[in-house]
């Protein structure tokens, strides 16, 4: 090394250089006025800039890249709308504990305050949404602000953390340079240590267990605890029931693995949770969706609860014995110290109560020749050999998803859980097209939910993404829809959809395009997008007034669910169709 | 149980964190009784008092929200331990030539400070208990209150006790 390097660049230069330490190569964003300095020097370094079409998409995919790779995602926007227009992708992150870091440009300093053009008090605005937010305004704090940011994102319970940088901060010199030294958050709690005697508690609990379950969370797949997960299934004998967003978590197709649970859980998952004698919660938060109502639920069961975040225990369900930590760290304590056991009666009482189920089950119908959304779920998962990774929308097709897609993988599912938000699958994907660039992906969708990001079409053409897209096209707002049918009289207010024609739509963005109208042309259609490079759109012009079941209606206890009629003749099988 | 609880919580005095703190209690849907922020011994770590109704289950919960904000440093809850509260008032008080040594009387008995006198009313400052402050407030109020105004409380545990911390303990991350 010859004598000393000037270490002298912009702040608009030091943002790029932290994201590189912190291993960001990709970004997603849409430049405007306050962020232009920011965008002038991206050329400079070798970051990925991927140009969204509305900034809800740039959260999006920030958000799908997190969850589909459990590394930071990262937005970019200008200040005022581009700013304002992240805010749902950012509740979408904070719901569900996405680790994503926002960038946006903010006016100069001189004129905060002042109501100048674009300027919107974002830090203000997001300060209920995000874990943390940070306003720059000294060029000197921006390298450890942004350090900062990434690591409260990521670490502790994830979640979105937004980065509002002055116009005159990205212009202005700097000789700061990363000295390696860890954040100084003094007040930053995000590791507990686990308690000897609540271990001890729990493991007494677990061993005198009859009827025990697992509720299996976000939190397994969060903190990459499936392995664990299984080996403490496999020794003691214990049956696991899944939230929405714990899918894959535990693979499905294993013989204790119930399925989902809650409103649209299956009905052998929510029996088993009202007669369990003992809940074993597993990074997930109870939520209401989950329960169903609150002075019914699990009446004879004890509950422990593991969890990260201490302010989840005893927010929604007492907690026996709860137990605050990272679920993997608490499984590998108690894995070696459970019995080993098997629970042959209790297993088998659920194995009964599932069997009258799954004939009623609607991929058992008769083949009339009217194509379900189930088929297509049910199908795309033997065609794929469960091996897809799924990016699911709202509504009633992501039910069916969550019912007949088999998910043996973590992370093969990306889906807004907590905020429900529609249109986040499609720019989700292609969020997660960049982090699995081997893997299948397939967007799951409805027809309402589509056309509130559709305009992401045109990122895949640009960007050259290739990801399938399955719209569930039901012409309704299916699960209003649904809802309007059982509870409003069947009053369809503001729910019958008028669509454009999709495949036109896809080719009017250069991108091919299939109708199916049957079953049979279900498996050629998803070949056929398998083999095609770019993204493809399939059209499924599926039934129209299919519900979703069974169904527990909001507030009612989690037994207490409408079942699918009884259909006739119903076929005496449980072997897939 | 609900009662009346007493937070403290030690927060970095930085931009936006009394918004935080306030934000939080807005958004989980407590209800402030009183809130009063000042400084401490140490430099750059700002105290806040926090009074609200709350059950033990919901106060195990807000101390967990607080800490979850990144600003904050330390969470006490006081309300069943050995402490010190104080309230300040100003009180401006009705006092005509023939009330006002009875006024005076009264204020000398809750060890208020006359602090002004105007030709037709007196102002009084009283430090002490919220049940003290109420008491001298009660006893004035016949003679007509013209304005008041408390500063909210102040707590701070008694003895050599430090501050206890029961959510979570820290290990280094
Ligand atoms: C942004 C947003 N607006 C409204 C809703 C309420 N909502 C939940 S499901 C649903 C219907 C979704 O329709 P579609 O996308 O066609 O899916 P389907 O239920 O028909 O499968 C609506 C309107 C929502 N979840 N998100
Ligand atoms: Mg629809």
């Amino acid at each position: 090394m010859t004598g000393p390097r000037s270490t002298r660049r912009s702040g608009a230069q030091l943002i790029w250089e932290v994201l590189l330490s912190e291993g960001v190569d990709v970004v997603f964003g849409y430049p405007g006025g306050a962020i232009m300095p920011a965008y002038d020097t991206i050329l400079q370094y070798p970051i990925r800039h991927v140009l969204v079409r509305h900034e809800q998409g740039a959260a999006h995919m920030a958000d799908g890249y997190a969850r589909a790779s459990g590394k930071v995602g990262v937005a970019v926007a200008t200040s005022g709308p581009g700013a304002t227009n992240l805010v749902t992708g950012i509740a979408t992150a904070m719901l569900d504990s996405s680790p994503i870091v926002c960038i946006t440009g903010q006016v100069s300093s001189k004129f905060i305050g002042t109501d100048a053009f674009q300027e919107v008090d974002i830090t203000g605005v997001t300060l209920p949404i995000t874990k943390h937010n940070y306003l720059v305004t000294d060029v000197d704090e921006l390298g450890p602000t942004l350090k900062e940011a990434f690591y409260v994102a990521r670490s502790g319970r994830p979640g979105p953390v937004l980065v509002d940088i002055t116009k005159d901060v990205q212009q202005a010199m700097t000789e700061w340079v990363d000295d390696g030294s860890p954040v100084r958050l003094p007040g930053y709690r995000p590791r507990h240590a686990l308690h000897e005697d609540t271990l001890q508690r729990a493991i007494e609990l677990i061993d005198a267990a009859e009827r025990p379950l697992i509720l299996a969370g976000h939190g397994i797949v969060r903190a990459e605890a499936s392995a664990e997960l299984r080996a403490f299934v496999e020794k003691t004998g214990i049956p696991v029931g899944s939230t929405l967003l714990g899918l894959g978590g535990f693979p499905a197709t294993h013989p204790l693995s119930l399925g989902m649970m809650g409103m649209h859980g299956e009905a052998w998952v929510n029996h088993a949770v009202q007669e369990a004698d003992l809940l074993i919660a597993l990074g997930m938060r109870f939520d209401d969706r989950v329960t169903g109502r609150l002075d019914t639920y699990a009446p004879g069961a004890k509950k422990i609860h593991v969890e990260i975040d201490p302010s989840e225990i005893n927010k929604n369900v007492k907690a026996d014995v709860p137990i605050v930590g990272d679920v993997r760290e608490v499984l590998r304590a108690l894995l070696p110290r459970v019995q080993k056991r098997t629970r042959g009666p209790w297993v088998a009482r659920i194995e009964e109560s599932k069997g009258h189920s799954a004939v009623r089950d609607i991929k058992h119908l008769p083949h009339d020749g009217r194509l379900f959304a189930a088929h297509v779920m049910h199908d795309l998962w033997r065609l794929t050999e469960g091996k897809a990774l799924i990016v699911s929308d709202v509504g009633q097709h992501q039910m069916w998803e969550a019912q007949y897609y088999k998910h043996d993988h973590p992370r093969g599912l990306v889906t807004s859980g907590g905020l429900g938000t529609m249109g986040f699958s499609l720019p989700a994907a292609i969020g997660a097209a960049f982090a699995r660039k081997d893997d299948e992906i397939w967007v799951v969708v409805g027809d309402g939910g589509f056309q509130m990001t559709a305009c992401e079409l045109a990122t895949c053409a640009q960007e050259g993404i290739k990801v399938n897209v399955a719209i569930i096209d039901n012409g309704y707002l299916g699960m209003v829809r649904q809802w309007q049918e059982f509870f409003y009289d069947g009053r369809y207010s503001a729910t019958p959809l008028k669509s454009p024609d999709f495949v036109k739509l896809a080719e009017a963005h250069g991108l091919a395009a299939r109708r199916v109208e049957t079953r049979e042309q279900i498996a050629d259609a998803v070949a056929w997008a398998r083999n095609t490079p770019g993204t493809c759109v399939i059209d499924f012009r599926v039934e129209q007034e299919d519900a979703v079941y069974p169904m527990v209606p909001a507030g009612a206890a989690l037994h207490d669910m409408i079942r699918r009629p009884a259909h006739s003749p119903i076929v005496e099988t449980s072997e897939d169709p | 149980m609900r009662q009346l609880r007493t937070f403290v919580a030690h927060v970095e005095d930085r931009p936006g964190v009394l918004n935080r703190v306030v934000s939080l209690f807005r958004r989980r849907g407590y209800n402030i009784e009183s809130l009063t922020v000042g400084r401490t011994e140490r430099e750059g770590v700002s105290r806040l008092t926090v009074v609200m109704e709350a059950d033990d289950d919901a106060a195990r919960r807000i101390e967990a929200n607080l800490y979850k904000l990144v600003n904050v440093l330390l969470v006490d809850d006081l309300t069943n331990a050995p402490n010190v509260t104080r309230d300040l008032a100003l009180v401006k008080v009705k006092a005509t030539p023939e009330s006002r040594p009875h006024v005076l009387q009264l204020a000398e008995v809750f060890r208020a400070r006359t602090v002004d006198v105007g030709s037709e009313t007196v102002t009084l400052e009283i430090t002490g208990t919220t049940d003290k402050i109420d008491g001298l407030v009660d006893v004035l109020r016949p003679y007509g209150i013209v304005e008041m105004v408390r500063t909210g409380l102040i707590a701070m545990r008694r003895g050599n006790s430090e501050v206890v911390r029961e959510v979570g303990e820290v290990v280094a991350a």
